[in-house]
Order: structure tokens, then C-alpha cells, then sequence
């Protein structure tokens, strides 16, 4: 401990001695994560937040469920997802089609959110776990993996594929009416692909990832090119 | 301070947002970094009503715009003619296709407007340190936080509208002005869904149990 202080990065805070005590994010409630059988759930005495959940193989079953969506979400993104079938002519889109159109015609913002809701968060959300359980296998997991983790929240908020798809219904029912409608291949993937992703991020357990990463405080300690670094107490 | 719940700010600690994390700040500093993950700590979210409140504004601003113009336009042999949301809504609305125009009347026009009213319900009562109804107030703002997404929807059925229909010279639908001010509405709630800090609803609560010990002491 005292080693520890000694060695303190003068911008960061010092860690407690006890670590399973936690505050509760919504509600700054101190507490202490009690031991559990799997598949309960730690929650919140005062506000109900559910603070931790005991999953069972949590880094297998997330890395399947991660490896299934990257294959999913590549048919989804390459193959076209809605045709349209109207006087002769047939229209095929893709999601990335969708935005382009949108920026033809000028709306070039809003088919960058679409863009960013619909393509790239997703990706994001996919690749960030994928490096993350990849980097966990190691002994230590590297300090990356803390930086990818601290992101992983943001890329979730603003991945829509659900919302996306409600919106493709709803423009399917109402294009319906002039012409006929194909769905694509890309469809039926991106309909597998919202519920693999909503399994990934219910099997994934970012408290377990947490406990193993490295310090960022022993990355900004440790001189440049040395491997070796003062044993310290977390 | 209050025995039965102390809470981490009360104690001087701060919880890493990024991570969970505990940990102290270094003697006299207000704020430091994670030293697990590097994250800039604070106590609490800065200027979390401020900036919560700003976007509130903007995104109430925009809502009107984006209801009053068109989002879609479709241009036939016939002439072209400007659909705004509402438009749209009783568009769809058929024998079959009613569940979808509910969908969409709730999705484009109910949570957009319910999310800004709850928002500023919450930043109010947080003002005025309410300590009344804490369980529902957090829980009110958790299923913001969940629904308020879904108003993303409409801004997909255009997108899709638009790049489908194109048959020109038979048919063509082109996007309108308000789909801009409507997008811009559901980014800024989400923004301030994520600038507006929970804890501080049950901080008032705290300062007000301090308050009410001094009287009775």
C-alpha cells in the first residue's frame, strides 16, 4: 500500500484496499457486490439498478455470439435487402444504399446518422467486443482493452439495427401499396443479427473484464520499453 | 450526512463512470483520473441540468419544424405532393396497416414529446430538491433512456421510402426539409438523456434528511 501511494501517478485517484465495494451508478448508493449463484442478479437496495449479474461462461458464450454476429452482420452489409418490383423495373437497396440516396438528395447530415446508427455503431459495437475478449485471453489483458471497454456503452446507445428494422417494415407496408416488395436476403440477416446482438450484450460480463485488465496507473508508470514493473497491492 | 445510506460522494469517493471503479481523490484535489481505466473522474456529471437543459431547449425548437414541415415528397406523372409526419401517420393507417401507424404516431410523435416533458419534469423537481417519489423519478428516467431510441424510426421508414421509390419518370419520392429538424430532435433528447446525472435525484434527498435532523436536533 505504501509502495503504491509512493509510486501514484500525481493525476490519478487513489484505489480502495476493498474491492468489491461499489457505488451505485444511478443513485451513488455505497455497497458491497455479495457472492451469488450464477445466474442470480446483484441489484440496488434503495434504487432496483441491477449492479452485477452472475453469468455463467460468460467470455465463451459472448465470444461465440460475437464470431456468429461479425459473419451475420457481413451478409447484412454486402448482399441487397430490399428489391422492389414495379412496372417492368426492379430496385435493389442495402442499408449503405439507403444513406447514399439520402445524400443525393441532399440531406447529407441526416444520412450520416443513418450511416452511423444503422452501419458503422454496429460494427463498432461488434469489433470492440470481439478485440476486447481476444485481449482478455492473454495472462494480462493489455491496457487497450480498458480503453475499448470504457467505449463499449457509447457504440451500444447508438447502434439502432432494431429500430432500423421497425423502419423497414414500416416502409415496406406502405410501399406495398403501389408496388410489389422482395425482401432480400439481407433482411432475414439483419432480423438474426438484432437478436445476436442483444444475446452478446446480455452474455457479456464487463465486471469480469475489469477485474483482470492492466492498470492504466501501471501503463503511465512503467518507463518506456521496460516489461518489468513494481509489484504493487490492488 | 446520513448513517443509513451514505452514498460514495458523501464519503469523498468517486465511482469511475467508465469502469465502476472506486477510488479517492489525491489529498485537496476535486478531481483526478481512473487510475484503472484513465477516465476523468468527477462526483458528479459537470453542469449535468445546464447542459441537460440546453439541449431540452434546442431540441423543443426543432420539434416544431419538424412536425410542421414535410419529410417525404412524392413526385408523380400527376404532380408531387408533401407529406409531414402526422401526414404520414394517417397515410398508413388501413384495415392491415393500423398496428404500424400507431407504431409510428407513438414512436415519431408521443415519445419524442413525452421524453422532453419527462426531461424537464426531472431537471425541475432536482432543482427545487425535491425528495418526494425517488424511485419513480429514477425510474421514470431509465425508461427514457430505453424508449427514447425507438423515435429514431421514422428517420428509417424515409430512408427507405426514398431509396426504394425511384422510378422516375413514373414515380420518385425525395426526402423534405423536416426530416432534418426531426432527426435533429431525437439526437438532441438522446443527448440529454445522457447528459442528465440520476444521482443528483437522490442527492437532494440527502441535503434535505440533513436538513430535517438539524430541526429536530
Amino acid at each position: 500500500m505504501i509502495l503504491q501511494i509512493q509510486n501514484q501517478h500525481p493525476d490519478s485517484n487513489r484505489p480502495l484496499a476493498d474491492a468489491s465495494l461499489v457505488a451505485c451508478p444511478d443513485c451513488d448508493l455505497l455497497q458491497r457486490i455479495p457472492e451469488v449463484p450464477p445466474g442470480a442478479s446483484v441489484r440496488c437496495p434503495r434504487c432496483d439498478k441491477e449492479l452485477w449479474r452472475h453469468r455463467v461462461d460468460s467470455h465463451n458464450r459472448t465470444f461465440a455470439l460475437t464470431v456468429a454476429a461479425l459473419v451475420l452482420y457481413i451478409v447484412a452489409n454486402t448482399v441487397p435487402m430490399l428489391g422492389l418490383h414495379a412496372a417492368g423495373r426492379e430496385a435493389f437497396t442495402t442499408v449503405v444504399g439507403g444513406a447514399h440516396q439520402l445524400r443525393l438528395d441532399g440531406q447529407q447530415i441526416v444520412s450520416v446518422l443513418v450511416l452511423f446508427a444503422a452501419v458503422i455503431s454496429p460494427a463498432l459495437q461488434i469489433i470492440f467486443l470481439l478485440l476486447i475478449l481476444t485481449g482478455c485471453r492473454r495472462e494480462r489483458p493489455p491496457f487497450w482493452v480498458g480503453m475499448l471497454l470504457r467505449h463499449v456503452h457509447f457504440t451500444r446507445t447508438w447502434s439502432m439495427i432494431e429500430v432500423m428494422l421497425l423502419g423497414v417494415l414500416v416502409a415496406l407496408t406502405k410501399i406495398a401499396d403501389y408496388a410489389t416488395v422482395i425482401p432480400g436476403v439481407a433482411l432475414f440477416a439483419l432480423f438474426a443479427l438484432v437478436v445476436l446482438l442483444a444475446a452478446m450484450e446480455s452474455c457479456f460480463d464487463p465486471r469480469e473484464v475489469w477485474e483482470s485488465v492492466e492498470w492504466a496507473e501501471e501503463t503511465n508508470r512503467r518507463p518506456a520499453g521496460a516489461k518489468q514493473i513494481a509489484e504493487v497491492t490492488p | 450526512m446520513s448513517e443509513a445510506n451514505p452514498t460514495a460522494m458523501e464519503q469523498g469517493l468517486q465511482s469511475c463512470h467508465g469502469c465502476g471503479l472506486l477510488s479517492r481523490p489525491a489529498p485537496g484535489a476535486e478531481e483526478g483520473r481512473c487510475p484503472r481505466c484513465d477516465e476523468k473522474l468527477e462526483f458528479r456529471k459537470p453542469a449535468s441540468l445546464e447542459r441537460t437543459m440546453a439541449y431540452l431547449i434546442a431540441a423543443a425548437v426543432c420539434y416544431i419544424p419538424a412536425n410542421l414541415l414535410p419529410v417525404l415528397t412524392t413526385t408523380t406523372a400527376g404532380g408531387s405532393e408533401s407529406d409531414t409526419i402526422m401526414q404520414g401517420v394517417v397515410l398508413l393507417w388501413s384495415p392491415t396497416g393500423w398496428p404500424l401507424s400507431l407504431i409510428v404516431l407513438f414512436a415519431s410523435i408521443m415519445i419524442p414529446s413525452a421524453k422532453i416533458l419527462a426531461l424537464l419534469y426531472l431537471v425541475f423537481t432536482v432543482r427545487r430538491g425535491s425528495i418526494k417519489n425517488n424511485s419513480e423519478r429514477v425510474r421514470l428516467y431509465r425508461m427514457v433512456e430505453i424508449v427514447g431510441r425507438w423515435s429514431m424510426v421514422d428517420v428509417f421508414v424515409d430512408t427507405f421510402t426514398v431509396s426504394l421509390i425511384q422510378l422516375q419518370p413514373l414515380m420518385s419520392v425525395e426526402p423534405g426539409p423536416g426530416l432534418l429538424f426531426f432527426a435533429a430532435v431525437v439526437v438532441l433528447t438522446m443527448l440529454a438523456v445522457e447528459s442528465f446525472d440520476p444521482r443528483l435525484i437522490w442527492d437532494s434527498a440527502a441535503v434535505k434528511e440533513i436538513q430535517h435532523e438539524v430541526q429536530h436536533a
